[in-house]
């Protein structure tokens, strides 16, 4: 499959068709672009998303050629376009109000630009013909703009923006003005007739699901400047601040203090437990950089008990300990006096370059039972496959007085102290009404249920006020659903599927 | 609908009457065999026949017709041009004081209008003549043509033309090929008032026409002070015959088109559904 993905940006042989080169535009004392360096490549699907006013629009008619910029150039395979007017440039606009020409027919409209062009009559009529039936225009060729309805009128743009065949196609809110169901077909409908002219398409939109449907890669702009450009699903799983992940989708923001955890203790890797937990962590996450980040901290060969985590949180939520394990027992007996953190700091700053790597006995409970692990998996429903014992590695996360910190097992680095956020999409919280034996739980109360049909979204007060939405899928028409208003809740999240924001 | 009441009816009968009877007056004694105007004398169509006889009536109103084509095209050209300037150039030094300039001369006393423009053409040495009157006509009919198409361009959809460039066009063919048939409505308008403006403009014609032209309203006004004859009637109800049908069929021209483009929203509104 990866041979046949798209994705010429992380080609770095693959020469870009557009290139913004520290482009600014300012309207008298108002910046609207602020120097923003961009490429975008040829048959890409490229999406310009973001709020009304965010310069959006301003980039695209500087590719039109109805704005220049202040300062900074954009080249068009590798020519500078500045001084080419917008009718001599291989660049055609599909218009938010479509612009067709009222006093021509359907046929003239589509005509109008190849007209210009000098072309001789019958590979006009030849080329209108292709259009007219590629957009599924035929029985209306004849008929005025007026003549006809929305959707059609929509592709009438399309095809006359199509007829001369540029390098560029620039579409503007190009489905603004259809109602939702026509809206869908016709994203669809966008991204067929794209995959087959092969032309490079680059949309601007404020609807977020337009833009993740439609593009290959989406960037998000926020105030003349673009705040991320990565595929959709990145954009979604891994933004890379808090305004991105505000913007795209929903999201629940966690601001506190993070905290390095310890890293993870070697042996537990070795257990066939503890190979199940690191695998599909691994799985879901596979783009983010710091996957192997817990591997890293792991070089510096301090194994730790991982129930115990540096940080110190006695009443952190760690039902593994709490669960009935008769054969743990022993096993807890043998403990000895375990390091804190000053201890430990000590240790690794000064004694370890004297004294060599601290060796500790293995501790560890020994691997459940079948039984035992079908109780867990039954318990934990709302939750993966994960379990609490949290692997080492990763932050802590200070978010409130008198709550658990939260854990998350990814993420950039950190500084100890620093401030970050926690952002969490519903649709990866769980939600029970016992304790699940997760990486992160909270007790919270539910105060909205929205019944969306394919999915519930329950709003959850925590202990400390905070509101936290959780989502579940609706994948049984006849189910109970048991959790109902002012029910006390359990939301939980693996340890992975918090994403953890420095801006 | 209401019922027509005595009041309703009588205030109606009153108001056109107020608006029609001169010139119905006007029509009737233009058929009048008599010399004198205020006598009946039984029905006749001599004087449609000494009007046709009459060459200074005739060489009358050949300049006026001459004076209103090419001063309300002229007219047109300028205020279109003018219209466009001003609702496209966007924010430049002193718009607002240009488009002021502009539509001053519609509220300026025609008397003053014309009294400068005699000066002007005495100081520059310009014979009165047919010229002179089309230059003056032109002066004032423009800035109407250019409120009625100004008008209608500041509703007029920017990104048309942005498309006609994107597709291809100069800027010149854009305006040619897209801004100019789709605001052609107006400037047909526009026209049209600037003919009937030159058609039946008196003060302005007489500071600036000479011995050599004289219009059809001057002509009618100088006879008259050595008294009406029925000759001007018939003239008269000639004119109001000619205004009368082309006012009729404008009028059912535009609200044939009208009912055409309805019909065809409808079938395309069903053709959606």
């Amino acid at each position: 499959m990866p041979e046949t993905k798209f994705a010429p940006w992380t080609d770095p042989n693959e020469k870009p068709l557009i290139q913004f080169r520290n482009v600014t535009k300012r309207f008298g004392t108002f910046t609207a672009i602020d120097d923003q360096s961009f490429d975008i490549y040829a048959k890409e699907f490229f999406a310009l998303l973001g709020p009304s006013g965010c310069g959006k629009t301003t980039m695209m008619r500087m590719l039109a050629g109805f704005e220049t910029p202040t300062e900074g150039t954009i080249l068009l395979g590798g020519r500078d376009i500045a001084p080419i007017p917008p009718n001599k440039r291989e660049v055609n606009m599909m218009f938010q109000s479509y612009a067709l020409f009222p006093h021509l027919s359907v046929r003239d409209n589509i005509a109008f630009g190849l007209k210009r062009d000098k072309l001789p009559a019958d590979r006009i009529a030849a080329r209108v013909d292709e259009m007219l039936k590629l957009t599924r225009l035929e029985k209306f060729a004849s008929r005025k703009p007026h003549q006809i309805s929305g959707g059609q009128r929509q592709r009438v743009a399309l095809a006359r923006s199509l007829a001369k065949g540029p390098k560029l196609l620039l579409l503007d809110e190009p489905l603004g003005a259809l109602d939702a169901k026509l809206r869908q077909d016709t994203q669809f409908e966008l991204m067929d007739i794209q995959e087959k002219t092969g032309t490079t398409f680059v949309i601007v939109t404020h609807d977020q699901e337009e833009a993740m449907t439609v593009a290959s890669r989406v960037a998000v702009m926020d105030d003349g400047r673009i705040v991320q450009i990565a595929t959709p699903d990145e954009i979604y799983e891994a933004p890379n601040s808090a305004y991105v992940a505000d913007f795209i989708g929903d999201v629940t923001l966690f601001s506190g203090t993070a905290m390095n955890r310890a890293p993870e203790a070697e042996p537990i890797q070795e257990t066939a437990e503890a190979g199940t937990e690191a695998a599909p962590e691994e799985a879901e996450n596979p783009e983010t950089e710091t996957v192997d980040t817990p591997k890293a901290v792991t070089d510096i060969g301090v194994p730790v008990e991982p129930e115990a985590p540096i940080s110190g949180e006695p009443d952190a939520p760690e039902p593994a300990r709490a669960e009935p394990a008769p054969a743990a027992a022993p096993a807890k007996a043998a403990r000895g006096p375990q390091p804190n953190r000053m201890g430990l700091w000590l240790h690794d700053k000064l004694w370890a370059k004297v004294f060599g790597p601290r060796t500790d006995i293995v501790r560890q409970l020994p691997p459940p039972s079948d039984a035992e692990r079908t109780l867990k998996s039954a318990e934990t429903e709302p939750v993966s496959a994960e379990t609490s014992r949290a692997p080492g590695g990763g932050i802590t996360i200070d978010w409130a007085e008198g709550q658990p910190p939260l854990i998350a097992l990814d993420g950039p680095e950190v500084k100890d102290g620093q401030q970050v956020q926690l952002a969490l999409r519903p649709e990866k919280v769980g939600i029970s009404k016992t304790k699940p034996d997760a990486v992160n739980a909270l007790k919270g109360k539910v105060i909205d249920i929205a019944y969306l049909g394919n999915l519930s979204t329950y709003h959850v007060e925590l202990e400390n006020g905070m509101m936290i939405k959780a989502q579940l899928a609706n994948t049984r028409r006849i189910s109970r659903r048991d959790i109902t208003w002012e029910d006390e809740v359990w939301v939980s999240w693996t340890g992975t599927a918090g994403v953890v924001l420095t801006s | 609908m209401k019922r027509l009441t005595w009041f309703n009816t009588t205030s109606l009968t009153l108001g056109f009457a107020f608006l029609y009877l001169p010139m119905i007056i006007l029509v009737i004694y233009s058929f009048n065999a008599s010399q004198l105007v205020t006598v009946w004398a039984g029905f006749s169509t001599k004087w449609y026949g000494e009007l046709l006889r009459n060459e200074a009536f005739l060489d009358a109103a050949w300049v006026t017709l001459q004076v209103a084509v090419v001063s309300s095209t002229i007219a047109t050209v300028l205020g279109t041009m003018a219209a466009y300037v001003l609702v496209r150039a966007g924010r430049f030094w002193g718009r607002t004081l240009f488009s002021g300039m502009i539509y001053a001369p519609l509220v300026m006393p025609e008397v003053i209008t014309g009294l400068s423009l005699l000066l002007l053409f005495i100081g520059i040495g310009l014979d009165r003549g047919v010229l002179t009157i089309i230059l003056a006509h032109t002066t004032f009919s423009m800035c109407f043509v250019s409120v009625v198409v100004s008008s209608r361009l500041v509703s007029f959809d920017r990104s048309l033309e942005e498309a006609a460039l994107d597709l291809g066009c100069s800027p010149f063919q854009a305006f040619r090929l897209v801004t100019l048939p789709i605001i052609a409505p107006a400037v047909i308008s526009g026209w049209l008032l600037a003919f009937t403006l030159s058609l039946d403009d008196l003060v302005i014609a007489s500071f600036t026409a000479g011995p050599s032209a004289t219009t059809l309203p001057i002509k009618i006004w100088s006879s008259i002070r050595l008294g009406v004859s029925p000759e001007i009637n018939a003239l008269s109800t000639i004119l109001i015959g000619i205004v009368a049908v082309g006012v009729v069929t404008a009028s059912l021209v535009s609200k044939r088109q009208l009912m055409r483009q309805d019909a065809d929203e409808k079938a395309a509104v069903r053709a959606e559904a």
